[in-house]
């Protein structure tokens, strides 16, 4: 049925025809006798990378296969959500390898996306942990890894649906002995402060930073940053430890309809301040909380993408190499001018990554949120100009309006990827809103243009 | 002993949010469908999430002659029986194409009728037990846009009610489950109200809360009681004007 879709930035909304399937063979028909279609999972990517002529949700897909408890192996339908994947794996003592800032996702949006955490640095984006998959490209369903079908394999992590429809995936979990983390959070006084300190604590397995836009001058860049490890079962509380594994109760906040975007900012202003200035925060804070807020403090408010108003937001993120540090510096401060973006943003530094067209590489990340509002793309296409020239780029599944020169120039594998798309999904049956923008099906002149 | 229960018609999106909610429940699942190839993820799906037992077993609902001897064939006799199945159809097709009216009719009432007649022999004789028929609030008044598939649930809850009234007697119980709109693929293709449209989740757990507590006739959601108080009582002649 043609309805308005979009996704978590709600910007852009477009006019789409949205079908569902349960049963491959229900897939198969469909794809067999439409057009111009793209994969949907929980619309958790910010901007149009899931929009398109038809898109095909993969939301009643969600059924689970096989789960090796003692090996540590899950594989499930592509429209199981990572939030149901916790449910059934934490109380064995597994947890996800790999998980970004929201459970809402579906596994294949993780794939597609090839989503990273806070332990990129450690244990790189969600692609490292996946064994195998099966896709129904344009020549039929076919099952990849790193070994069978390889070429396949790597355009589909972070491919984002063009090489097909990803049905199943089998990932590697992780083990763990409680459900809870041990966490620290530490202030930075400034960014050289962040950055430093990012280093001194690289050898933890989870890390990111909080960092406040808003600052100017000596302050520049104030943030903290939060580390931590799955807690042992000795680190537990005498009341944590009585159910070490028992998963935390679900929180009920909504935001049951859009607000003005000052609501959400003053929220989170007074939340970062809440937390930096506190009597007891001195210049670090231990404690051992459940995984929920530490891997999803936002999930906690339902629909908080509400916040930014009926216009919706874009959010940015980029990536810039780690030997470009003055880049960041000059890019924050270029955002902190303009006062347009975000109270907070969250700051990371990536571990290396080498494969085909996934987003992290080596270096700083940096992602906030900007309200749509009249002349942020003109200011925007300024940023990825500073981006590109530090050689960096930007995220895909945050995209929502890169300029089809940024992206080209960016990713030094694109025509790779893109040919690689060709030869499974011919004829371009697979698309999106934000391939077409980007000219990904129709590469040969994207790639003369820009190369 | 773990309670069984029997979905009739289990590849539906209702049946498998049915079958998830009585799985978390610790019941042990029977699936039963046309294709029970199609049933072996749901399977896998329950017994993983839900550590309990489930099977998978061949039932088609057209195929009257085959029902007594689906019913004997069962390893467990259920304690729940769920039906489930149905077909929406295409209303207008039926109208001109006696193959697509027919399919409507025999799927929702004869279908349900011929099976849960075998159902309600072997309860009546064993005293207990639980039969739930999913029908519709579409069966409650004939309208332009779907009255095929809406004169079989109707036929289907003036059974529900006699077998109700019946069983009282033998210490079985049968409730009616009248859903409104109901998000599934069935429906997917309609333009369908939010607010008054129920997720299947939600149809799932009005089922098993309302049949713990046996209750005879539930609307899910629960306000279309209501609506169709109003679309009943609306005067002949003023409804046969409406295009509904």
């Amino acid at each position: 049925m043609r309805k308005q879709l979009s996704n978590w930035g709600n910007y852009p909304a477009l006019d789409c025809d949205e079908s569902s399937f349960s049963q491959e063979d229900q897939l198969l028909q469909y794809v067999n006798t439409h057009d111009h279609m793209i994969a949907r999972g929980n619309g958790r990517c910010y901007g149009d990378a899931s929009l398109g002529e038809h898109s095909i949700s993969t939301l009643r897909y969600d059924k689970v296969l096989s789960f090796d408890i003692k090996a540590g192996i899950f594989e499930c339908q592509s429209g199981v959500t990572l939030d149901q994947v916790l449910e059934i794996i934490v109380r064995d003592g597994w947890f996800l390898p790999v998980t970004p800032g929201t459970k809402f996702i579906t596994v294949g949006g993780a794939v597609a996306s090839d989503v990273h955490g806070k332990n990129h640095h450690a244990e790189g984006s969600f692609s490292n942990h996946v064994i195998s998959m099966e896709v129904l490209t344009g020549k039929g369903y076919v099952t990849c890894s790193p070994d069978q079908d390889s070429d396949l394999f790597w355009a589909t992590c972070g491919g984002m649906g063009l090489t097909g429809v990803i049905t199943k995936v089998k990932f590697r979990l992780k083990k763990i002995e409680t459900a809870y983390i041990k966490q620290k959070q530490i202030k930075a006084e400034n960014l050289d402060d962040i950055l430093r300190l990012f280093d001194e604590y690289r050898h933890y397995t989870y890390s990111m930073a909080w960092i406040d836009c808003l600052q100017k001058g000596k302050s520049f860049g104030r943030s903290i940053l939060i580390v931590g490890e799955h807690a042992k079962k000795e680190e537990l509380n005498s009341k944590q430890v009585r159910f070490p594994l028992e998963l935390p109760e679900k929180l009920k906040l909504t935001v049951p309809f859009n607000l003005p975007s000052f609501v959400l900012n003053n929220f989170t202003v007074k939340a970062f301040n809440a937390l930096y200035y506190a009597k007891n925060f001195k210049k670090e804070i231990n404690n051992v909380v459940p995984y929920e807020p530490f891997f999803y403090p936002l999930d906690a408010i339902h629909h908080w993408n509400r916040g930014y108003g009926k216009q919706g937001f874009v959010q940015y993120q980029f990536v810039l190499p780690i030997d470009r540090k003055e880049g960041l510096a000059a890019i924050l401060r270029r955002i902190s001018e303009k006062g347009w973006g975000s109270f907070l943003a969250v700051l990371k530094v990536f571990g290396k990554q080498d494969d085909l067209i996934s987003f992290p590489m080596e270096g700083y990340t940096l992602a906030l949120d900007f309200p749509v509002r009249k002349g942020l793309f003109p200011f925007l296409d300024e940023l990825d100009a500073m981006v590109l020239a530090y050689g960096g780029r930007l995220y895909l599944s945050k995209d929502a309006r890169m300029q089809q020169e940024v992206f080209w120039k960016s990713y030094p594998n694109a025509a790779k990827f893109a040919d690689i798309v060709k030869t499974y999904n011919p004829g371009g049956k697979f698309r999106s809103v934000q391939s077409d923008r980007l000219g990904i099906n129709n590469y040969e002149l994207a790639i003369t243009n820009y190369e | 002993m773990i309670p069984t229960v029997l979905i009739l018609g289990a590849g539906s999106d209702m049946a498998v949010a049915i079958a998830r909610k009585y799985a978390s429940e610790s019941y042990a699942i029977q699936l039963a469908a046309r294709r029970p190839e199609q049933l072996h993820a749901l399977q896998q799906d329950l017994q993983i999430r839900h550590n309990t037992t489930a099977t998978t077993h061949a039932f088609d609902a057209t195929d009257f002659d085959s029902h007594a001897a689906f019913y004997q064939s069962l390893p467990v006799k259920p304690e729940i029986v769920i039906c489930v199945f149905g077909y929406l159809g295409d209303q207008e097709k039926g109208q001109r194409d006696w193959q697509e009216a027919s399919r409507i009719l025999h799927t929702n009432y004869t279908g349900a009728v011929s099976i849960l007649n075998v159902v309600a022999e072997d309860m009546a004789a064993r005293k207990s037990g639980t039969i739930i028929g999913i029908s519709s609030v579409a069966g409650e008044r004939g309208r332009m846009s779907n009255y095929l598939y809406g004169s079989a649930k109707a036929g289907f809850t003036a059974y529900l009610s006699g077998l109700r009234n019946r069983l009282f007697h033998t210490g079985v119980h049968v409730m009616s489950v009248q859903p409104g709109f109901v998000n599934t693929r069935m429906t997917e293709n309609l333009s369908l109200p939010p607010l008054l449209t129920a997720q299947p989740e939600q149809v799932a757990k009005d089922v098993f809360k309302a049949a713990a507590k046996k209750k005879n006739v539930i609307y899910t959601k629960w306000f279309w009681r209501y609506i169709m108080l109003i679309i009943r009582n609306i005067p002949e002649f003023i409804f046969k004007k409406l295009k509904l």
